[in-house]
């Protein structure tokens, strides 16, 4: 209690002055604020601003973890340290903590640099604006570390969290008035600024890229790459994964976003705690299914041959897609966002049912662009306001027609 | 300025920050966005304007008494075409090269709303030499935030200035490279010199609160 009584303290002495919403900030980051509403009307719930943060946070952690033990697995795999899951499951050396480690101690500075970035900012425009802290940073902190690539350079994840954050929410006016998801913002300036540390068959296994530069230096050691299953398909190349790798995670892939597994579990604590919509994960999950089966359809009526460059990604088993590349983790913890998702339900439909649709299709058609979930959730991000706007509408003219009839 | 008057004198620094076209009244965005890549092409960008903007101008103005009012703005047009098509003719003969980079966008010109825009709102109504000093006034505030922009993109995208490897050779690894500095592509997307249209807006308004518009 003696921090929190200091804190207390150091609130009061600071008490209008320039610096205390940064004093506010780290107290009610820490414990709960000790001032309640005096009028008003009350309405008593636990779920604050922050506890429903914690919420995410906790539903990712399981991807944060397999994440790590992964980007060990796939370095390990590919130096020849360990065998593939399927083969070297009962062995020691699959266990062995150095798996988990290699990734901890490459994720770790990650997390780090995108919260100190992220919350550094969030306090110097509270300190400027002088309103209070807002504690929107916390989860897009967390999304951050999970959908770059495990080898991304530190300061270029620091120079994306700086454009997403003020770029992509503070200018709009902070926390609740963003109009795109922070976190796909800071993932799509990557894409686009340093396309070639977001893509390839080097950054997605940890070393890889190092090692081709010591190999170029004259080392000599075998070169490691691995390359995700989309841009293997995109290129026409045969998958060599199975699909139970695929599903548990034992893919390359950015960190977070392997293990379908743990993400449809994240994914089922969202709903269970009334966090997560539903209806946007499942219409999301069907717009995807529609989308991939027309593809099988092009393909299995013969449309196009096999020497088409879409063949790869278009003959690709429809629910395959609901398996590789970010698709589970962008419905489930970005899609699902509700300050940038459709806030009415039936625009909830729509609007994930797009963005199953799009991303497959993006996917599909620009190769260029292997992870079609990001721009797909960015596009409807925009158009988010306007398919509320039209439900909202149709709702009234509905009732204004029962009100007619009413009358007549 | 003791060779101009006060009055004259505010037609020139106005355009330059106040009543900016770009980020004031939000005029000529286009060619802002799309030429903006490298340095060079937007000062280029920045003298043709200029040029087509203050000969225009006087050419209006002195016009303005005799050009019926119903027909003004095809006159208009084609004033701006012929001098267009001139200056577009001058790069080819002397800058062949960045005509090429530039190349739609010279004679994109002509659509350019900050020209038709002081055509209509001032050379029609004055006289020959303070519509030439608006027309310089008002291109030299254009080309100042296209320089600005140019600045940045040129400089974080690609790496350079004019031209000139300031930061040092991305493939050599030398300069900032060999700590392992890369430029950012983004930066020679067009979405990028929005955003850094939008930024100077944001500094500019931020400094001077007058400027913000009432919702």
């Amino acid at each position: 209690m003696g921090l929190k009584n200091n804190l207390h303290k150091l609130k009061l002495k600071y008490k209008g002055t320039k610096m205390a919403p940064a004093f506010n900030a780290i107290h009610t980051f820490l414990y709960l604020p000790d001032e309640t509403t005096h009028n008003g009307t009350h309405i008593k719930a636990a779920d604050d601003l922050k506890r429903t943060m914690n919420t995410v946070i906790m539903a990712m952690v399981p991807c944060l973890l397999f994440g790590m033990f992964n980007a060990g697995y796939q370095h390990n795999l590919q130096v020849g340290e360990i065998q593939a899951v399927t083969v070297g499951f009962f062995s020691p050396e699959f266990w062995a903590l150095d798996n988990f480690m290699i990734g901890f101690w490459k994720i770790i500075p990650l997390v780090i640099v995108s919260y100190g970035v992220g919350l550094g900012i969030e306090f110097l425009f509270a300190v400027i604006k002088g309103h209070e802290v807002e504690e929107g940073y916390l989860v897009t902190g967390m999304l951050v570390p999970l959908i770059v690539p495990v080898d991304i350079p530190l300061w270029m994840l620091a120079v994306a969290v700086v454009f997403g954050v003020v770029i992509g929410k503070e200018v709009f006016g902070g926390t609740g008035m963003n109009i795109l998801n922070p976190a796909l913002t800071i993932r799509a300036f990557l894409f686009f600024a340093y396309p070639t540390w977001m893509s390839g068959d080097k950054v997605w296994v940890e070393g890889a890229v190092e090692r081709t530069n010591e190999i170029a230096a004259g080392a000599n050691l075998d070169a490691i790459s691995g390359e995700t299953i989309l841009g293997t398909l995109a290129q026409g190349k045969a998958v060599t994964h199975s699909v139970a790798d695929m599903f548990l995670g034992f893919i390359p892939g950015s960190v977070g976003e392997t293990s379908t597994l743990l993400i449809v579990l994240g994914g089922l604590f969202l709903v269970f705690a009334k966090i997560g919509s539903w209806r946007i994960m499942l219409s999301s999950c069907v717009g995807a299914i529609v989308m991939g089966l027309i593809f099988n359809g092009v393909v299995s009526s013969g449309w196009i041959t096999e020497t088409s460059k879409f063949y790869g990604l278009m003959s690709t088993e429809f629910w395959h897609h609901l398996l590789i590349g970010g698709f589970a983790f962008g419905t489930v913890f970005m899609a699902t966002d509700p300050v940038t998702a459709s806030q009415t339900n039936k625009g909830k439909w729509i609007y994930g049912f797009l963005i199953g649709f799009l991303s497959i299709m993006i996917r599909v058609f620009n190769p260029a662009y292997p992870e079609g979930v990001m721009l797909a959730i960015l596009l409807m991000n925009v158009f988010a306001p306007t398919i509320d706007h039209y439900v909202v509408q149709g709702n009234v003219k509905k009732r204004m027609k029962r009100l007619k009839a009413k009358v007549a | 300025m003791g060779l101009l008057s006060k009055k004259d004198a505010k037609l020139i620094t106005d355009p330059l920050a106040d009543n900016n076209p770009i980020t004031i009244q939000v005029l000529g965005i286009c060619s802002a966005l799309a030429i903006t890549a490298e340095l060079k092409a937007s000062i280029v960008m920045a003298v043709s304007v200029m040029a087509v903007l203050a000969i225009g101008n006087v050419v209006i103005s002195l016009m303005r008494n005799i050009i019926p009012s119903k027909i003004r703005i095809i006159v208009q047009l084609v004033v701006v075409a012929a001098l267009v098509i001139i200056v577009d003719q001058v790069l080819k003969a002397f800058a062949y090269e960045l005509s090429k980079t530039l190349s739609v966008f010279v004679g994109l010109i002509i659509t350019n709303c900050i020209i038709m825009g002081r055509f209509e709102a001032f050379a029609l109504a004055n006289k020959p030499w303070r519509s030439f000093l608006d027309g310089i006034g008002n291109a030299a505030g254009y080309g100042l935030i296209l320089i600005i922009v140019g600045f940045f993109r040129e400089l974080l995208g690609s790496g350079t200035l004019l031209g000139f490897k300031v930061l040092g050779d991305p493939i050599e690894k030398t300069g900032l490279y060999a700590i392992g500095y890369e430029n950012n592509g983004f930066m020679l997307l067009s979405p990028m010199a929005l955003i850094v249209v939008g930024i100077i807006i944001w500094i500019q308004r931020s400094r001077n609160t007058a400027l913000v518009e009432d919702h």
